[in-house]
Parts: structure tokens; sequence; C-alpha cells
């Protein structure tokens, strides 16, 4: 049941951060084991990114959205008849490590302008994935925005384009976007393909596994439909967005020459990679990893991380997509039942099996995906100098070249050379773009930079909230002279 | 910009107004994308160089979309549900010092 900030309980056994499909399974398979568990999203309803809006779409026609979507209206449905405890609208600011072993976690929730810290004895990090960044010279400008903000604006809003769009990068979402669009009679003036064409050879020995699985079939109809409407033009480099004020046009290489298609809306995409500013708040270990290139938090195989009772489930700990991510949450949900004396080691490997299983056979032909779909070197780490990377202090890739010829060794001293990282997005947008040109500044691998420190408010706070919180004596004298 | 695939009405719509004046929504609609289907493409000044910013990722990572609603600022329009009678303003950049201000 939905409850306001204020009725939450003040301790909990559990509390999920994010509705989206690991975290709902996660809320009902902990219930299921007797856990007392809190549900909080920042969104108004469940579903998360991938299944926004379910059950209150505006897009009657079920056609258009595909069946991928509708599949999570079950999981919803289900967390809605087992009145799972849950705030909406409640943004999760930080979770505070216990300063005593067997003490809970603090965890400060934000909701209607009023904060307030639960305590938790198992926290689930069930906040899903974000956009992998995609800086090409231009892209601040009105009128370019994520493939996933378009997608979005479609389930939750009913919006498509008016007028000229072009959609540019590589992966499954792009594609999904294109055949969610036909479907709705949306025309594209083009879909541009930024996939390195030598993807394939990397990807082919893997092409067995993806061709056994159902993400084979689903996705040979897409593209087919996708290709049958829309001019898809492949091995595209060079990206640039084009206008004064706003886009007016998508300019590229493709074929050795150099192309330019008038355009009001530019969607991007190239992947999606875990968000992991929460994770690494938390005090978690992460590390790089290669296959994907992005850091991932280092989990144990119940999805528990480095700080004992902080599980990460679903995409936020490795990219595996909607139909691992209730097996992954309700693996958790065993590990936190045995991590709180509910579930005894045994019953918990038992009960495992099948979520085990299930989590197999939704891998089955990622690993062909996450490889043809690698977005380029270029495309990932800007060879033009001039190109925003820190989209909130707008600090470009030559700044922060400058700034590793200066002295700069990683993220951090780099924040402290030019104030990348230090905007209100936290990283969320260039951290991985600024490792990465770190990186290759210094010849270095990304495992050896790191990723920019993240610490909390994870999410803004006003001092009013912080103010209005009850605080210990102890807090008191920390900072008030008598 | 965007438009709406199918029309809003009776009790789905919600009137609000954007910099004073009156706009209509669908409830359900973030504040964000009611701006973008109101045609209202770009929300907020950059501060660092007071170019034009409009909305990228609409999920509340980008922060770009960050608007003044019933009077608190700062706020991310892609993650408060637009309601009857709110009042949004935009275009919002670097705060002037109260003894800065003209």
């Amino acid at each position: 049941m939905t409850l306001a900030l204020a009725e939450v309980r003040g301790a909990v056994d559990l509390l999920v951060v994010g509705a989206g499909p690991s975290g709902m399974a996660a809320s009902l398979e902990a219930r299921a084991r007797g856990l007392d568990t809190l549900l909080v999203d920042e969104n108004e309803a469940l579903g998360g990114q991938i299944y926004r809006a379910i059950g209150r779409s505006p897009v009657s026609d079920r056609g258009v959205l595909g069946a991928d979507y509708w599949a999570g209206e079950a999981l919803a449905r289900e967390v809605e008849a087992r009145e799972v405890p849950r705030l909406q609208g409640g943004t999760v600011w930080t979770v505070e490590r216990p300063t005593m072993e067997g003490e809970p976690f603090a965890v400060g929730l934000s909701a209607r302008g009023s904060a307030r810290m639960v305590a938790s004895r198992a926290v689930f990090l069930a906040t899903g994935a974000i956009e992998r960044p995609f800086s090409i010279p231009g892209w601040t400008l009105p009128g370019v925005m994520s493939a996933g903000a378009a997608q979005t604006a479609l389930k939750a809003s009913g919006l498509v384009p008016d007028g000229p769009v072009i959609l540019a990068g590589c992966g499954p979402l792009l594609y999904l976007l294109a055949w969610q669009y036909r479907n709705a009679g949306v025309r594209l003036e083009a879909l541009l393909d930024t996939a390195p064409r030598a993807n394939w050879r990397s990807a082919l020995p893997h092409a067995p596994a993806f061709l056994a699985s159902r993400y084979a079939r689903k996705g040979a109809k897409l593209l087919l439909d996708v290709a049958r409407s829309t001019r898809v033009t492949r091995g595209v480099t060079a990206l640039r967005a084009e206008g004064e004020g706003r886009l007016r046009a998508v300019a590229f290489r493709h074929g050795g020459a150099e192309r330019r298609i008038e355009a009001g809306l530019l969607l991007l995409h190239q992947g999606v990679v875990p968000g992991v500013n929460l994770s690494l708040a938390c005090g978690l270990d992460h590390d790089w990893n290669e296959r994907q290139l992005c850091f991932r938090p280092v989990l144990d195989r119940f999805g528990e991380g480095s700080v004992p009772g902080v599980f990460v489930t679903g995409d936020g700990g490795a990219i595996g997509g909607a139909d691992a991510a209730p097996f992954s949450g309700r693996l958790a949900a065993l590990g936190a039942a045995h991590r709180l004396g509910r579930l005894g080691a045994e019953e918990r490997d038992a009960a495992a099996l099948p979520f085990e299983a299930g989590l197999r056979r939704a891998g089955r032909g990622r690993a062909f995906l996450d490889l043809l779909y690698l977005p380029s070197e270029a495309d990932r780490i800007p060879p033009d100098d001039e190109t925003i990377v820190c989209r909130c202090e707008e600090v470009t890739a030559g700044r922060i070249r400058r700034a590793v010829a200066l002295g700069a060794t990683g993220p951090n001293g780099v924040k402290s050379f030019e104030r990348c990282g230090m905007g209100p997005c936290q990283g969320r947008m260039c951290a991985l773009t600024v490792t990465e040109v770190i990186a290759q500044a210094r010849g270095l691998s990304p495992t050896a930079i790191g990723h920019l420190r993240i610490r909390p408010p994870i999410k803004p706070i006003t001092l009013a909230e912080l103010a209005s919180m009850p605080k210990s004596d102890e807090a008191l004298r920390a900072v008030v002279r008598e | 910009m965007f438009r709406r695939l199918h029309e809003v009405a009776g009790d789905a719509l919600v009137r609000f107004t954007v910099d004073g004046r009156p706009a209509t929504a669908r409830l359900g609609d973030s504040v964000a994308a009611a701006l973008l289907a109101e045609g209202v493409l770009a929300q907020r000044l950059s501060p660092v160089s007071g170019s034009p910013r409009a909305p990228y990722c609409l999920m509340g990572v980008c922060f770009e979309c960050l608007v003044t609603v019933d009077g608190v600022g700062n706020r991310q329009g892609c993650l408060v549900a637009v309601a009857e009678g709110m009042a949004v303003t935009t275009g919002h950049g670097r705060r002037a010092l109260a003894m800065e201000a003209p």
C-alpha cells in the first residue's frame, strides 16, 4: 500500500530502493520470506524505467509499445495486490553505515518537502541502469535528447516527435524505439547506426548462443520491421549536432563523405550502464568491466556487496535486462533473509536454484549483444577537444586532457582543476567519459584510473529538510559552540 | 517538437501555468513532459554560459529539466507530477546574490 513519508515505520528489516523489475520482485520475495519490507521509488508509480507508467500509460494500442513492455504488468499488479508497503515520489539521498556491527543502516528519505531517516537492517539498491553518456559536439543543444527520454515520453505521456527526427547511435534500445515509432506511425528522417563494423568479428563466436536465445527471434523481426520502414545508415562516425540556441541539423561521416541532415530532434543512444552513484556512496567496492566497458559493484552470487547488508539487484549490478532483473531481486531477498536469520543456508541455497537457472537463461545471448553493440572508442572518448564532456559545468574534453597534462592523475584530481563532476548530476552524465578520457591520455586502463568519488546526498535535499530532522545531542555539540 | 498520440479530455485534463501563461497537460505527465508537449523546449539556462538547456534524459539523471514549481526552485521537472493549478517558471540560470542584483 502507498504510504506518506510520515506513515513510514521508523525501522524495517529491508528497504528496497527502486521499483523497477528487480525491486518489485525483491520486495515480493522478501515479504514472502517474512521480512518487514519498504519499497521506495522517486517516481509516482511502479515500473522503473523499462516498465514506466505500466498500468497507466496513455498509449492504448498495445501493439505500439510491444509485448515486452506489457510483460511488466503482472509484476506491478502483484505488488499492488499483496499491498507491499511503498513510498512513491520518495528519494533516497543517503544510506549511512552503522557505526557498530549488528546495528541497522540509517537511510535518508525525502518526499514532498520533508525528510526523515529510517532504520533498515538490509538495503537493496535496485536503482537500475542509466544510458551511457554520448558526448558529441553540440549535444547540449535543445533538441538533442536521449533515446530513452523519448521512449519515456512515449510510454508515460503518449508523446511522439512532431517534425524531422533522427535516431543515432547503437544498441537494442535504439532499434526498439524506432520500431515503436513505426508502430505509432511516426516517420524518421534517418536512423544513423554508429556500431563499428568490426564488432561483428568479436561478436561472432557468441552468435550460436544468441541464435538459440529468445533475443534472436524477437530481434530479427524487430530489425526487419525497422529496415522496411526507415532509412538505416550503418557505419556512421563523427556525429555532430549543429545549430545556434537549438538543434537545426545533424552532421556525420559515412562512406568517406561528410553528410548533413536537417532535423529539429536528435535522439542519441549508445547502450546502458549500471547507475553506480548510490552504490559508490554506500562505500561498495566497484571494478571496471572490460567487456561492457563500465564500472560495476563487486557482488557475490546473491548480489551482496562489499558492505554486508547492502545488495545491488538488477541492472545496477550488471546489465542483464528486464528478463534477468526479477531473478536477481529474488536471489537478493534470499540472501538478505539468510543474513537476517530468517532462512538457513541450506534452505536458501535450495530456494536459489530456480532463480539462478532463470538468470542463466536470461543471460544466454547477451554476450553477443554486448559485443555487437559496443560503442567505438571515438564515440566514448570525444576526439574533438571542443566537445563538452561535463554538461553541468561545461568542461570540454580538451580541458580534461589539459588538466592531465598539468598533473591531475584521476577524476577527482581533474575535478579539483576543472570542476567536472561538481554539478547537480554528480557525474551521472560525465563520469564514465571523464575516466576514459583520462585513461586514454595516461595510457592506462580505466581500472587504474578509477571513478569519481561520490558522496551523499546523492539526490538534492533542501536545507530546510535537513534542519527539520531530529538531531542527537552529540551531533549538536559537534557543531554548536556553547 | 512533440505531439500527443491521443487527445487529452475530461478528467485527464490538468490546467496549470507556465511563466504565468495558462497551459494544459495530461494527468500523469511529469512537469518536464508537460512543458515539452506545450512546445516549451529550453527550460533553463546554463549557470556557466547562460546557454539554453532542455531536458535530456527525462528520468532524473541529467538535471537539465530544473524549473521552479510553486515557488520552490531547482525541482527536477521530470520527477514532479503536474497538478491542477501548479505554477511553473522556467529559464532560471545563474543566481545573483542579493547585493549583486540590479
